[in-house]
């Protein structure tokens, strides 16, 4: 199987694929254990606006993207913050209004016939080595925020009133930990688009929750997780011609279905 | 003259208009064990929460230690009603422990050695330190509970808030946790928040009725010695209460 890497863009797939699987599996176990998973499909959807923006503007798509992820996090940070009970209306209006300001601005931009579903559904074969860079510098970042302020993420995702009773901040490290996903989930959007993006953020630390006792312990296993699928998937795709994306959520869910079937035969037999 | 470590004088709370709090005046010493009884929606949560400086007090004056409560974090130790949340959340007994250390001194990455050696001294002291690398998930309502008591201890409190600790526990769990706040108390001031009165009885010293208003009972050893049937009705005591008060 190992021919099929010999072209570069073929490379700049596994090794994008490997990197962007490591970030995911973090910040999708940072996302699952907070319950953020309705938030991280919000920022996702509304960093379409700024796929648009930076398309009207002739600037890099992840920096525009990046942009409109930051303040939709921040934004979104604010109103879980405040109005805890109305937050999912909140969020279901962010979404569709990023969305819609993306629709519009690549409407107003002359002459520009808009490849959609390589944003929808992801372009892991059009990695450049630039991105790569990218890639590896988000990952860095992550690493860094995780290593760092790994006590207080724990604290305040746990029990955030007992962090804010040990004087923590709980406003500050909840708005932080929703900034540093939605970088993430704007560079994983690149693999399998901002639709499958959801999937390939939790299917891997699903499994991971099962098989694993700490927080750190889980962002590894769904890091692990997360490169077996995207490595199969990759391959998978290249074989039968299938859209990349795709094929990796169906290999995740086979994945995850597979791991529940052993499982419950391993709890029988054990019985 | 034993030391004053909790002063609560006049206090009123009101959300948005209503009172929930009214002149409210309590005073507790070294080594009290104050439980608060009262009906749901009476106050008693609230000022839990203004003890713990969740809520901030407009009218009125709380001191811990002759301190306000936001300068006391390190020595105020809080065990929340629901301890039953969060439970598929992948952490380790030792590492919810951790968590009631103060984060003002901490160390650049991690847990120190002298943290980590502190929050394992409280898992012993509730009889927990076997349970210190199992999952948290994995525990029984009881000794998560005990766990909740541990993280609460890791500062070396010397006042200890519990609110509702037996709300979801079997009976025999139920006893130990008293017998476990019994010892406790020879070290520290302890408040408990509960509906078990006929249990908390047996080890107050103080007992508060809130409902809006705050009736203090300094001595209630002449309730505790005469329950009929071996327990106290709470409805009895609530009225007796009650009638005082008006």
């Amino acid at each position: 199987m190992f021919e099929i890497f010999t072209t570069d863009f073929m490379q700049n797939a596994l090794i994008a694929g490997i990197i962007v699987s490591l970030i995911s599996g973090i910040i999708g176990s940072l996302i699952v254990v907070n319950r953020m998973v309705f938030l991280a499909g919000g920022i996702a959807h509304t960093s379409y606006g700024g796929i648009g923006f930076a398309i009207f503007l002739g600037l890099p798509i992840f920096l525009g993207a990046s942009i409109f992820a930051i303040i939709a996090s921040i934004l979104m940070s604010f109103l879980a913050l405040k109005y805890k009970d109305r937050v999912d209306t909140f969020i279901g209006l962010i979404w569709a209004t990023g969305m819609a300001i993306g629709v519009i601005l690549i409407d107003l931009t002359p002459g520009y016939n808009v490849d959609l579903m390589s944003y929808l559904f992801g372009s892991i074969l059009a990695v450049e080595t630039g991105d790569i860079y990218t890639m590896f510098s988000i990952l860095i970042v992550i690493l860094v925020f995780i290593v760092f302020g790994y006590r207080n993420i724990l604290a305040v995702s746990y029990d955030s009133q007992y962090a804010h009773i040990r004087g923590i901040n709980v406003g500050l490290f909840y708005t932080l930990i929703l900034v540093i996903s939605s970088i993430g989930i704007v560079i994983t959007m690149k693999v399998v688009g901002l639709i499958l993006v959801i999937a390939m953020l939790t299917i891997p630390v699903f499994i991971a929750e099962k098989i694993s006792n700490s927080l750190i312990w889980m962002m590894i296993a769904s890091g692990l997780i997360s490169t077996l699928f995207t490595i199969t998937g990759l391959v998978v795709s290249y074989y039968y011609n299938f859209t990349t994306g795709a094929t990796i959520i169906l290999v995740s869910v086979a994945g995850m279905i597979l791991f529940l079937g052993v499982q419950k035969i391993y709890s029988i037999v054990k019985k | 003259m034993s030391k004053k470590i909790l002063e609560i004088d006049n206090l009123t709370f009101d959300y948005d208009g209503t009172n929930v709090l009214e002149n409210i005046n309590l005073s507790l010493d070294e080594k009290d064990f104050l439980a608060i009884i009262g009906p749901n929606g009476g106050g008693k949560s609230t000022l839990l929460n203004l003890i713990l400086g969740i809520l901030e007090t407009k009218n009125g004056k709380i001191t811990i230690n002759n301190q306000d409560p936001s300068k006391q974090l390190s020595n105020i130790g809080y065990v929340p009603q629901n301890t039953n949340i969060n439970t598929s959340f992948p952490i380790k007994v030792i590492e919810v422990v951790l968590m009631g250390h103060i984060s003002d001194k901490k160390p650049l990455f991690g847990y120190s050695d002298a943290e980590k050696a502190c929050a394992l001294g409280a898992l012993t002291q509730v009889g927990m330190e076997q349970f210190a690398n199992a999952k948290i998930g994995s525990l029984s309502g009881g000794q998560r509970q005990r766990v909740m008591i541990a993280r609460a201890l890791c500062n070396h409190p010397t006042l200890l808030l519990l609110d509702e600790p037996t709300a979801s526990i079997d009976v025999d769990g139920q006893r130990k946790i008293y017998e476990l706040l019994k010892d406790l108390n020879k070290l520290m001031t302890i408040i408990v928040v509960s509906h078990d009165i006929s249990v908390t009885l047996n080890y107050a010293n103080k007992v508060a009725y809130i409902n809006k208003f705050l009736t203090l009972h300094n001595n209630i050893s002449r309730f505790s010695t005469t329950p009929q049937n071996g327990h106290f009705c709470e409805v009895e005591l609530m009225q007796m209460f009650r009638n005082k008060n008006v």
